[in-house]
């Protein structure tokens, strides 16, 4: 399978990549390790006329200790991410989440950067960045602007990103207690069929699930049963209060919301909650 | 566009269309050890190192190689002689119809490369990028396995 014919730019700074999406709009698109998007180019699911290769551009990969919270470039591999000290340290759900994304090939070239932009609800790390109550930085032609996890994701493969914002960094608070990421899948390469990730942040569980949604989604009402003292049994059986997952040839409806209370037990039992 | 990339310690200039993909455009070299198999990120049959780490080479541009060094399976061996790990597939017999069997051993070297003290779980869980659809694993895990003690003990 080939791409459609596209232009080929490969910009030296974030700012000259702002300056070409400028110039081209949404017929542009951004290219980090290629991992989401180029699979859909060779589908022709995606056909972008104007290809910006950011993969090279070193300034955006790093993970840096920033005291409260950890500071991750968007270009930084997920295979850096797993193995990269101050991450297993200080945000280790990240780390674990980083090394269940597809395979040590997939690991070498996708970015965590590039997989919230894609933002698919079934791929792994959106959910994480989601329930550590993350914050995302986008830097356009005006300049910088923080974004909450929590509205970062808009619809299946929907962002809040303008076309000419570049997601530039990461930024989950510390970890203070223990973590969990449950991926139910058939082959392990697999995208989940349902995820969830739990992790004590600021003294607050978060807990949010992969996969049931057109966007990765918070389980609110376990997070809330968790933190006025229900035992985690109790409160993984609300795991699918107002969840209405699609079906596919993986799962019924009925399956997800199932996986969801089961996942969302065994997380947090893992993570000792 | 204007690529040059180092395949195998040879440099090749070449002018390419953007959208080759990186399998496709080291088969155009006449290295076509590199398989193409699922084509969509899956099977890890078009695996090779880029800058010494397993790749699928069916979803890198070309130009995402430019400037930048690529082994394949036929980079592998020095000369007449075998890789470590080509030699323990062989007297593993580690391959059966053998089309997974280049991609196999590149993502194996990587996986060596970055951790020799492997466990058989390790082994399994690191070739999770690679489909033997001869169900073939047993062998192509006592393989690697054993070229990873081989690297242990310094002969890479």
């Amino acid at each position: 399978m080939i791409p459609v014919l596209f232009d080929y730019v490969r910009p030296g700074s974030v700012d000259e990549a702002i300056g070409v999406l400028v110039e081209h709009g949404d017929e542009a698109k951004l290219l980090a390790g290629g991992h989401s998007l180029l699979p859909l180019m060779k589908l022709r699911l995606a056909t972008p006329s104007v290809l910006v290769d950011i993969g090279r551009l070193s300034e955006l990969s790093y993970v840096r200790d920033m005291g409260d919270h950890v500071a991750i470039g968007a270009l930084t591999r997920h295979h850096d991410v797993h193995n990269d000290a101050v991450a297993v340290r200080d945000a280790p759900l990240l780390a674990t989440v980083a090394g269940r994304i597809g395979d040590p090939q997939v690991r070498h070239r996708g970015t965590i950067g590039g997989s919230l932009a894609h933002a698919d609800p079934a791929s792994d790390l959106p959910g994480a960045v989601l329930a550590l109550g993350g914050t995302l930085v986008a830097r356009g032609p005006s300049g910088e602007r923080e974004i909450p996890a929590s509205e970062f994701f808009a619809g299946f493969l929907e962002t809040v990103l303008a076309p000419d914002e570049v997601l530039v960094e990461i930024r989950v608070p510390k970890a203070t207690g223990g973590h969990s990421y449950q991926k139910f899948v058939r082959r392990s390469q697999d995208w989940a069929i349902v995820g969830v990730a739990a992790a004590r942040v600021n003294g607050h569980v978060g807990v949010s699930l992969v996969n049931v949604a057109a966007t990765p989604v918070r389980a609110g009402a376990v997070e809330e049963a968790l933190a006025g003292g229900a035992p985690a049994s109790e409160a993984a059986e609300l795991a699918a209060d107002g969840l209405d997952p699609s079906g596919d040839n993986n799962a019924t409806p009925e399956f997800r919301r199932h996986l969801a209370r089961v996942l969302t037990k065994r997380a947090l039992v893992e993570a000792g909650f | 566009m204007k690529v040059t990339v180092e395949v195998n310690g040879d440099t090749y200039e070449r002018d390419v269309e953007a959208r080759t993909l990186l399998v496709f455009f080291l088969r155009s070299l006449g290295l076509t050890g590199t398989n193409v198999g699922c084509d969509t990120t899956s099977c890890g049959a078009c695996t090779v190192l880029l800058d010494g780490e397993s790749v699928k080479s069916c979803t890198v541009l070309a130009v995402q190689a430019d400037g930048r060094s690529i082994t394949t399976i036929e980079g592998l061996s020095d000369g007449e002689e075998l890789h470590p790990m080509q030699r323990a597939f062989r007297e593993h017999h580690g391959l059966q119809c053998g089309y997974c069997t280049p991609g196999m051993v590149m993502a194996a070297v990587s996986l060596v490369t970055e951790n020799p003290d492997l466990d058989e779980h390790q082994v399994r869980e690191g070739l999770e990028g690679n489909l033997c659809r001869c169900t073939g694993y047993h062998n192509i895990v006592a393989a690697v396995l054993d070229a990873a003690r081989s690297s242990r003990e310094g002969a890479w």
